[in-house]
């Protein structure tokens, strides 16, 4: 007879406005095993974990826990199931103590039965105790080390009695010391009998911990299998094996000078050493997963968040760069991943997002001249090919691609010499994206620097001259046209322990 | 020891320190100020601030505010005020009962458009703040009701003691303060309160229910602004449908920002409130005995907020400093 799974999916889809996210996934999470979700940053890991624990709502498919057919309508309904996430950066009240935090949620009563102080802190201690962490249940979370929080995180999993815990890349912000304390309780969880998912980029972890592990791509669940039967290089494979898609190939042109150069940067805990060129008319790549330090290093050549140590030069000249204005002034302009929340003003109309870079040039002298601004925004609309209803429209009742073209459009007419877009591409439909690669295309061919972040390796390697691959901070490759493969990029980009002590 | 440095940890040492030291202040050069006369004239001097703080820290917990206090105890001030000129022979206990009544009233509906509509608590109350203004003197016809119409028995509270000569009114507020404590510190409600301020996000997802706290806070906070106005009642014995109760929240939440509480949401305890009320009581005893006309005494209240607030940024500074200090 053969053991009952946990939790069974079947035929799991999940779209986002439309866009499928998650395709037709089955699963089984066995009692008792740790079991690892791997892919690429949007292969859907992360929202499978969402929709077992009640965040998500699956679009198609279904759930049986225990044999029993179950609607994990919420986080609530999830953890009277036994159901706990575990966030990367637990979601907790930092005003209330450890102990309250545990219980929250857990007990229903009535508004004014009493809260039973001495009782709760008494459950807090002994669930501390099985855990073997010393952390005083009485004192606010506010102050807690993120270690500290995923402890209290699985302590109130353990109060709740949870049969599954899953926790979402949970070593990404903690010290090797605090990562083995973690693995030593997930290890002695499962031999309780519980199961534990675990989302990782780390394949050294993955390997010391789990199970079995199944990889996604593209919203797929490409593979499930005990980790000892797969190799590093399978598992990579498995995670990119996609289908390069065809996109129209950069054109070769003649390099011009050295437009940036970076020597040495480095910001204490963001990234090490950094140092790469980018030349006029060339356009480089910067590749490497989520939380690799990528949009630092740009925050940083743009001024945002200036780096500890290291030089910059843009066109062979030494500069320091202390804010955005002075970035601006030197040629260097900036798109950010992030576009709502740091790109554009949601609710100003689109000829005003466009011109606010350049108030010299619609205001020549000292007031705006509306005709002038709204003949620079026309000219910007039409060159990229901006859709929309009126020039005076909120920009924010735009499509996700227009609004990057608008924002892209804004920092083209402070005639950048050096370029840096960062995730340009990401949430945009297909055909917009090949509009886009076709811009950024031209704009080099016109003699521009171009830095791109991206975690599309196809986008990487259709458009860029030189990929640069960048793994936990560090600057791990440096592949030109010929070399970079969707295989030696993914090599660099993981981080594993053997390399970062080869670096060190 | 250990216990002397965790009752000076407590941001509530920072404001019995504040008074303590303004008390000397003032006593150094008014030596009468140091009696307990002078006590005795604070004591009084706050009674309704504080029954309105209580409310308001409930209120600021959960990362909202309530402008409208002031006018809401003026209409249930006025409402009683009414019965009682309409029925002299009336059981006057009534009184509170309708006050706190209509307050508790008032204070759902601000609470209803918050939550119904998702309107920022700051808009709304500034919106009733004048709406209540107005229905005060469209109910009373903008006359006053006068002393002869406020039960002596009412009046008498605020004069006669139980005990030790210490005023019924003054009892009452500790009264207040307590539940509020019992309330906010020992029941399931209470702490939704706190989780809900310290993190609205995570609230609904812990299974709290947010609207059903945030009306509860509101109400509360009009029902003690209505006790509030019947005590207004018994402290001057007349009810003004302009000058009741105006200003009202200005006092309130100064109080309860100098007693420490975050208006971040989350954290605020009621014997911080009780001591910023204090402070603020203090102040306002000193000014008259200092000879500073009551005209300047406006900008004094504001001036002690802004040096409260400024002291309880630098303390949390090197707290924090500390904090790190010992991390890294």
């Amino acid at each position: 007879m053969t053991v009952q799974p946990l939790l069974s999916a079947r035929g799991i889809g999940k779209q986002f406005a439309g866009v499928e996210v998650l395709r037709d996934v089955d699963l089984d999470l066995m009692p008792g095993e740790i079991h690892a979700l791997l892919g690429e940053n949007g292969a859907g890991k992360s929202t499978f974990a969402k929709i077992v624990a009640g965040v998500h709502r699956p679009t198609r498919g279904s759930l049986t826990l225990n044999g029993k057919p179950v609607d994990v309508a919420s986080p609530i309904v999830a953890q009277r199931l036994g159901i706990t996430l575990i966030h990367q950066e637990p979601i907790s009240f930092p005003d209330l103590s450890v102990a309250e935090n545990l219980v929250l949620g857990r007990h229903d009563g009535a508004a004014l039965s009493r809260v039973p102080w001495a009782a709760m802190t008494r459950d807090a201690r002994a669930l501390m105790d099985q855990l073997g962490v010393t952390i005083d249940v009485t004192r606010p979370m506010r102050g807690l080390s993120i270690a500290d929080q995923q402890m209290v995180e699985i302590a109130r999993a353990l109060a709740s009695d949870s049969r599954l815990i899953i926790m979402d890349e949970p070593t990404a912000p903690l010290t090797p010391k605090e990562v083995a304390t973690l693995f030593t309780i997930a290890r002695r969880l499962r031999d309780e009998g519980r199961t534990i998912v675990f989302i990782s980029h780390r394949l050294e972890e993955v390997r010391a911990l789990c199970d079995r592990v199944t990889i996604f791509r593209d919203g797929n669940k490409v593979a499930t299998d005990t980790i000892a039967k797969l190799t590093d290089t399978d598992i990579i494979r498995l995670m990119i094996g996609r289908q390069v898609n065809e996109y129209a190939a950069k054109q070769a042109h003649a390099l011009g000078d050295v437009a940036l150069a970076v020597t040495g940067l480095t910001s204490p805990g963001l990234f090490r050493d950094i140092s790469f060129t980018v030349r006029k008319g060339e356009i480089v790549g910067l590749g490497g997963l989520v939380g690799a330090g990528r949009t630092d290093v740009a925050r940083a050549l743009f001024g945002i968040a200036p780096a500890a140590s290291g030089s910059i030069a843009v066109n062979g000249r030494a500069v320091t760069i202390r804010d955005p204005a002075q970035a601006i002034r030197l040629g260097l302009a900036f798109v950010p991943e992030d576009r709502a929340q740091a790109g554009i003003f949601r609710t100003l109309p689109v000829d005003h997002n466009i011109t606010t870079a350049v108030p010299g040039r619609i205001a020549p002298r000292g007031w705006i001249s509306r005709m002038l601004e709204r003949a620079l925004a026309n000219d910007q609309i039409a060159k990229l090919r901006i859709r929309l209803a009126a020039l005076r429209q909120p920009i924010g009742e735009l499509s996700g691609g227009n609004q990057q073209k608008a924002i892209l459009a804004r920092w083209l007419l402070t005639d950048p010499q050096v370029l840096i877009l960062d995730e340009p591409t990401r949430g945009i439909d297909l055909g917009v994206k090949a509009e886009f690669y076709e811009m950024i295309g031209a704009l080099a061919a016109d003699g521009r620097a171009i830095l791109l972040i991206s975690s599309e390796l196809p986008e990487l390697l259709a458009l860029c001259d030189r990929v640069l691959v960048m793994a936990e901070g560090r600057l791990t490759a440096d592949l030109a046209r010929g070399q970079a493969t969707q295989e030696t990029i993914m090599q660099a980009a993981v981080p594993r322990a053997a390399r970062a002590g080869a670096a060190a | 020891m250990n216990l002397l440095r965790a009752l000076l940890m407590r941001r509530e040492a920072g404001i019995a320190v504040m008074i303590i030291l303004f008390c000397l202040a003032v006593g150094l050069y008014k030596p009468q100020f140091l009696t307990l006369n002078s006590l005795r004239i604070i004591l009084l001097l706050v009674p309704l601030i504080m029954i309105g703080a209580m409310g308001q820290m409930l209120v600021i917990t959960a990362r909202h505010v309530d402008l409208s206090i002031g006018s809401i105890m003026a209409v249930a001030a006025m409402a009683s005020g009414m019965m009682f000129r309409f029925a002299p022979e009336i059981w006057w206990p009534l009184g509170f009962a309708l006050s706190v009544g209509t307050g508790a009233v008032l204070g759902l509906f601000n609470g209803l458009l918050v939550t119904l509509f998702r309107l920022p608590a700051i808009i709304v109350t500034l919106g009733t703040l004048n709406l209540y203004r107005g229905l005060t003197f469209i109910m009373s016809d903008a006359r006053q009701i006068d002393r002869q119409y406020v039960p002596s028995a009412l009046k008498a509270m605020s004069q006669t003691s139980p005990i030790f000569g210490i005023p019924w009114i003054i009892f009452m507020m500790f009264g207040v303060a307590l539940l509020t404590y019992w309330f906010a510190m020992h029941s399931r409600m209470g702490r939704q309160i706190y989780a809900l301020g310290s993190n609205p996000v995570a609230a609904p997802l812990r299974g709290i229910d947010v609207t059903r706290v945030t009306l509860v806070v509101f109400a509360i906070s009009g029902a003690l602004a209505g006790l509030a106005g019947i005590m207004y009642a018994s402290r001057w014995g007349f009810v003004n449908p302009s000058n009741t109760g105006n200003g009202f929240e200005f006092q309130v939440i100064a109080a309860v920002i100098i007693g420490g509480v975050s208006i971040n949401g989350g954290s605020g305890t009621v014997l911080g409130t009780v001591l910023g009320v204090l402070l603020l009581g203090c102040v306002a005893a000193a000014l008259p005995l200092l000879g500073i006309p009551g005209a300047a005494q406006n900008s004094i209240y504001g001036a002690v907020i802004l040096v409260a607030l400024l002291i309880d940024r630098l303390v949390r500074r090197q707290g924090l400093k500390a904090m790190v200090g010992a991390r890294a």
